[in-house]
């Protein structure tokens, strides 16, 4: 009952000053606009960006590496423990790229709860043969299907299909680069010579571009199978396991475990790729700053107006005050239309916001790093919906505060009295 | 025995800028119900400063005052409000109408805060309260549209919406022609007699006055007579 006058009150004062009004509701709807904009663009392109390298590295990786041996034979013998010891010219221990007992480590790892997937690579060197000369090659064996789960590989592909991989045991996916190079195109063959020297012959089945021209001139995957018979070993030959995890930020922890279980070594994608992070908070820090410059310049304004409307109705207060509305009345009228002001503001910002956004998102955007990005990349997250009209009232609210503060305080007789 | 509404006790006021000033000098008095009062002095005398404090809306005094027997000096700004609202009237020099609501939304306002009756009771009051200060027909319209004399009886009709014990009037008819004037004191005669509402006055319109039960005259802070 009481609160409905209030809200009248408010009403009126704001439709009797619509241009002001409208004025004011557009400085939110333009900051919050601009906000949404903003966010939804740069979190999309750096979800582009990170996802260049972030979603085709494994959280954690797990390799041996061929390295000299920490301890030489001489450390062993406790008769020279207390002596200066020099070993000269020492090479690296002779040793396995196997990983030991790969299948039941992965069958291990599949059942850990904070492991979201694993999946086996067999790394193998060959050179890519067109008549006299050869092209330097690395081919990866992997379980493609696992590989597109995991690692969006069919986003990379430029022409065929990743997973006819998985039923071809002689098919290959070409690196864009080497069939440039090589003049060749689905369906062609290519022949590969393995450091070993044997000559195989593969199908092209499906054609990628990961944007990385050093990557796309060498690399090729090929089935798990294939790859061993590459370099004529069994089938528990895994050179690499790769690791995704529910929780990125976990994998130095998790990868620091895994060295020291199993005797292996261990890369995490912190380590890996930590420029990576350090150019996306830099990038959120730069829209956050901006979009808050913007709401508190349109708060500013909304101060403005509020404190100019509370000059202009000062005789207004006064009678409220002698007919009885207590301070905390007159207050709650003006901070009522502050937040009006900021809901109707902040909602045509949402839709001003969104409807930038769907146009930004229909923008062509051909890059040659992502084959299947054909628009601009805009984040639609509905967390920036709600943090944009949260942050619409809250700062509507406080440049309402003030102004109807004073107006609160605003001894009535001061008026009557100066009339 | 006669009804006492308003009492003031010794009632002293300083004011403090721009120099200090002694503006009421242990000023006491009494309205009965049903009297009609008027306050009468030159400029300065402090007649309109007693009429702020007696209406609660200056709190800045010494002394005690009580409405219905009850002492309402030192009560919080709220509940001095809410005593405005219920039980108090006013009437200005000049008309302090909303201007950008109707005349009838003006004469709502006090009783919608309050908050005791229906919106349809209010709206019902409103247009008997209009009805009987004979501008009924003018209830919808803005109320900067209508003449200085409506405005003054719309403040009255106002004023009068909750039923006060007690309505107070800087100058209610200043601002009028003698035509008006004499209008607007008939209908506050028509209220303290037929209603047994207590009216206090101030002004500087000596026939006005000398129609009034009481003359209260100030001369420098200090009651005269």
């Amino acid at each position: 009952m009481k609160y409905s006058i209030l809200l009248n009150i408010s009403k009126t004062h704001l439709l009797s000053k619509k241009k002001q009004t409208i004025v004011a509701a557009l400085g939110v709807t333009f900051g919050i606009g601009a906000y949404i904009i903003m966010m939804s663009f740069m979190t999309g392109l750096n979800g582009l960006l990170d996802g260049l390298v972030l979603n085709r590295t494994p959280h954690v990786r797990l390799y041996n590496e061929i390295l000299p041996s920490e301890k030489q034979p001489i450390d062993f013998d406790a008769a020279y423990s207390n002596d200066v010891r020099v070993v000269h010219s020492i090479k690296p221990k002779k040793s396995q790229l196997k990983i030991h007992n790969s299948l039941a480590l992965m069958n291990y790892l599949k059942k850990q709860p904070e492991i979201r997937g694993v999946t086996p690579v067999v790394r193998a060197q060959a050179f890519y043969v067109a008549g006299s000369s050869m092209l330097n090659g690395s081919i990866s064996g992997i379980n493609v299907v696992e590989e597109s789960r995991l690692y969006n590989l069919n986003d990379y592909i430029t022409s065929g299909k990743a997973n006819n991989l998985a039923t071809n045991e002689n098919g290959i996916l070409l690196g864009k680069g080497v069939a440039d190079k090589l003049a060749l195109t689905l369906g062609d063959k290519i022949q590969l010579r393995t450091t070993a020297g044997d000559n195989f012959t593969l199908k092209i089945v499906a054609l990628f571009q990961s944007g990385m021209a050093d990557v796309d001139n060498i690399q090729s995957y090929v089935n798990l199978k294939t790859a061993q018979r590459l370099v004529g070993e069994t089938n528990d030959y895994i050179t690499d396991i790769n690791i995704k995890l529910y929780d990125m930020s976990k994998a130095p922890e998790i990868g620091r475990d895994m060295e020291r279980k199993y005797d292996i070594t261990a890369t995490d994608i912190q380590t890996a790729n930590a420029q990576f992070e350090t150019g996306t908070s830099i990038r959120n820090l730069i829209s956050y700053a901006v979009s808050i410059t913007l709401l508190i310049v349109a708060g500013f304004g909304i101060y403005n107006i509020l404190n100019m409307l509370i000059y202009e109705k000062m005789n207004d207060i006064a009678i409220l005050k002698a007919v009885g509305f207590s301070g905390k009345d007159v207050q709650r009228i003006f901070i009522s239309q502050a937040l009006i002001i900021g809901l109707i503001g902040g909602v045509l910002g949402l839709i001003l916001g969104y409807s930038m956004s769907y146009l930004i998102s229909l923008t062509p955007f051909e890059t040659e790093a992502l084959p299947t990005v054909k628009t601009m990349p805009v984040n639609f997250q509905v967390s920036f919906y709600v943090i944009g009209i949260i942050f619409a009232m809250i700062s509507t609210f406080f440049a309402g505060f003030f102004p109807a503060r004073k107006a609160q305080n605003i001894d009535p007789v001061d008026i009557i009295r100066g009339q | 025995m006669v009804e006492k509404v308003l009492e003031a006790k010794n009632i002293n006021k300083y004011f403090r800028v721009p120099v200090d000033f002694h503006v009421l000098k242990n000023i006491s008095l009494e309205i009965d119900k049903g009297e009609f009062v008027s306050i009468m002095g030159k400029s300065g005398c402090g007649k309109s400063t007693l009429l702020y404090i007696l209406s609660t809306m200056d709190t800045d005094f010494e002394g005690d005052l009580f409405l219905n027997n009850r002492l309402i000096s030192g009560l919080s700004q709220n509940e001095l409000a809410s005593i405005r609202n219920e039980q108090i009237g006013f009437v200005f020099q000049f008309h302090y109408l909303l201007s950008e609501f109707t005349v009838l939304e003006n004469v709502m306002l006090p009783a919608r805060k309050l908050g005791k009756k229906s919106a349809e009771e209010i709206e019902h009051d409103a247009y008997e309260k209009l009805k009987l200060l004979e501008i009924g027909d003018q209830a919808l319209k803005l109320s900067s549209r209508i003449s200085g004399g409506q405005k003054q009886r719309v403040a009255i009709a106002r004023s009068l919406i909750n039923s006060p014990k007690i309505i107070m009037g800087d100058e209610p008819t200043g601002n009028l022609d003698s035509r008006n004037a004499t209008i607007v004191f008939d209908i506050f005669k028509e209220l303290a007699h037929d209603q047994g509402l207590s009216l206090l006055v101030v002004t500087h319109d000596e026939d006005f006055a000398n129609k009034t039960d009481r003359i209260i005259t100030m001369e420098d802070g200090i009651i005269i007579s």
